[in-house]
């Protein structure tokens, strides 16, 4: 990858470099050449390292304290809250984090979808994130239920009979994932044990993710290929790790804002209640990262159909390189798509909403209109939009201006100063 | 080998074979008690039975008894409320069973039922909804005098568990 074979060059660092290539590994990553246009969009990988790092270091001492078992989980997370040293702190910090994890994957996310980094040669990458989003969801659910209040218990009572759709085996496989007849101690325990796991696979992934990444490098606002290195290009270090780090510390600050001064307004105050299986709460709601399938699987009257369209709303993800038709990555020089994509923004938004609401009146109409529009961006409009679009000029390098003038550039430049 | 040596299968391929097999079933006799130990074990089968006394409850009236970890509803229905049940035609309902087929013969003013909604699992809230049976606060399915499911979501009518009169004042469920 490099351009020139890297040499240690400390004798002792060579005898170990022969052996290990691990100074080479450090020095393409300082090294690695990066588009020198890069926006702030692009500081989400780091912050979710960060992220992911600050969950496993969280969670890995709440499990010091915390007893999973039915009786007891839920004294055990007051115990943490009230008796263990800083363990308000510790468990606060790894509440919102879930959040704060979300909050960024998100904008990672659609960061990829303005930009088309998703697109041919990126798509292994696209899909090894999606298959990262997959499990944080999963290991986000799961943690949910550790606390054993009643939103655990519920919420974990109806994901979990998700399954029970599925046609003649559903109800076994509903059976097995309990280890019981209902959500009980059994599927507590194995809760913990993945819950555990999951963020150790992510971080395997993460590191699939960024090799991957680091075979065509980065994608940039202007999406066009560029020369590496070239003057369109700046080492990783120290010109992108200091601005991640800066937006870093932004990004912390509202973490921390959340953890100090509303550490329990993203969650729901029936899981401040011990799980009660003879009672369900008036309102069952998903975290709020979860929101927008839950909009969705209640959009639809069918239980099986509900939740196919619920799964299928992430997996039309895994093929979306292949419905977006357009050969111009950047959503900076597709006038028409730049537009969908914002109701797309609107539209997962306003399923956000609704999902938060009763399923009935104008929040069922809302669900479901909002539910064929998400569909229909992805089948319809991000085909035929590619097809029919009339792209604006794209520059030949980030350094240079457009084909066809300077004016295009100037706007070019200007759209990414402003995003 | 030389590659222009026409196929055919030799001891090689013969012992190729055999290999995948045998480590095939070895690798489903591993994986099958990695798989069915998440099933429920003998401690959860083993309260697979609860006795309710049911002496105490009024006509009109209903308990909720835990058994399994699911609430099951035990509802001592009036005459008027039976009436009702069975006044509906079969043709209306989403999954049709009769009223009759609901309860043991004899004893048709005990309804015995999983209090579970089969949409999703939650727990229906008694005397609510549209049929003046049960409602699903989660997602909104009404279920009628029999447990019957009549509107929204939920796919079918709440279970009838397996259960017996031991006596006139003691039912057995499981």
């Amino acid at each position: 990858m490099s351009e020139k074979e890297y040499v240690p060059k400390s004798k002792a660092g060579k005898w170990f470099n022969d052996r290990l290539p691990l100074l080479s590994l450090a020095s393409h990553l300082t090294d690695y050449p990066t588009p020198k246009n890069l926006n702030y969009w692009w500081t989400f990988g780091g912050i979710l390292t960060f992220c992911l790092l600050t969950q496993i270091i969280t969670g890995i001492v709440l499990a010091m304290h915390y007893v999973a078992h039915a009786d007891l989980a839920f004294a055990s997370v007051e115990h943490i809250m009230r008796d263990v040293n800083y363990g308000w702190l510790i468990r606060y910090i790894h509440s919102n984090g879930a959040s704060m994890f979300f909050l960024a994957v998100y904008i990672h996310i659609f960061r990829s979808l303005f930009y088309g980094s998703y697109k041919s040669p990126r798509e292994i990458i696209w899909i090894i994130g999606l298959m990262i989003y997959l499990l944080m969801m999963a290991a986000a659910f799961m943690g949910y239920v550790l606390p054993w209040g009643q939103m655990s218990f519920w919420g974990a009572t109806v994901i979990t009979n998700l399954f029970s759709a599925i046609p003649l085996v559903g109800d076994s496989i509903t059976t097995w994932l309990w280890g019981a007849y209902s959500v009980d101690n059994p599927t507590l325990t194995r809760f913990f044990s993945l819950h555990y796991l999951i963020p150790f696979l992510i971080l395997g992934l993460v590191v699939l993710h960024i090799w991957a990444l680091h075979v065509p490098g980065n994608n940039n606002p202007v999406g066009i290929d560029i020369k590496k290195p070239s003057k369109d290009t700046v080492p990783f270090h120290p010109y992108i790790t200091i601005k991640d780090t800066f937006a870093l510390l932004l990004f912390m600050i509202i973490f921390a804002g959340f953890v100090f001064f509303a550490p329990n307004v993203l969650g729901h105050s029936d899981n401040y209640i011990q799980a009660n299986p003879m009672v369900t709460p008036a309102h069952i709601v998903p975290e709020w990262y979860l929101l927008p399938f839950y909009a969705i699987l209640r959009s639809v009257p069918d239980k099986l159909g509900g939740v196919i369209l619920m799964f299928g709303a992430i997996f039309i993800l895994f093929i979306l390189p292949w419905l977006d038709t357009s050969k111009v990555r950047s959503a900076v020089f597709r006038p028409i798509y730049r537009q969908f994509f914002w109701i797309l923004i609107v539209d997962v938004l306003v399923l956000g909403y609704v999902g938060a609401m009763p399923a009935e009146g104008i929040y069922l109409v809302l669900a479901r209109v909002g539910t064929v529009y998400y569909f229909l961006h992805f089948i319809v409009i991000l085909p035929v939009v590619g097809y029919l679009e009339k792209t604006e000029p794209v520059p030949l390098s980030i350094s240079e201006p457009a084909l066809s003038g300077s004016a295009d550039y100037s706007m070019a430049k200007k759209d990414n100063e402003k995003i | 080998m030389d590659k222009s040596e026409k196929k055919t299968t030799t001891r090689r391929d013969f012992l190729f074979t055999t290999s995948y097999t045998v480590g095939a079933v070895g690798l489903g006799a591993v994986v099958w008690p990695l798989i069915d130990q998440m099933n429920p074990d003998k401690a959860q089968k083993a309260l697979a039975t609860t006795e309710v006394d049911i002496s105490q409850i009024e006509p009109g009236k209903s308990i909720t008894v835990l058994w399994r970890g699911k609430p099951v509803f035990l509802k001592r229905r009036t005459q008027e409320e039976i009436l009702e049940a069975r006044s509906v035609a079969l043709e209306e309902l989403p999954h049709p069973e009769k009223d009759e087929e609901r309860v043991k013969s004899g004893k048709d003013e005990w309804l015995v039922m999983l209090g579970v909604c089969t949409h999703l699992g939650c727990v229906p809230l008694s005397n609510k909804g549209d049929y003046k049976g049960w409602f699903c606060p989660c997602h909104g399915s009404h279920y009628d005098l029999s447990g019957r499911i009549r509107k929204g979501p939920a796919p079918k009518n709440m279970e009838i568990p397996k259960y017996e009169f031991v006596d006139a004042n003691t039912i057995k469920i499981g």
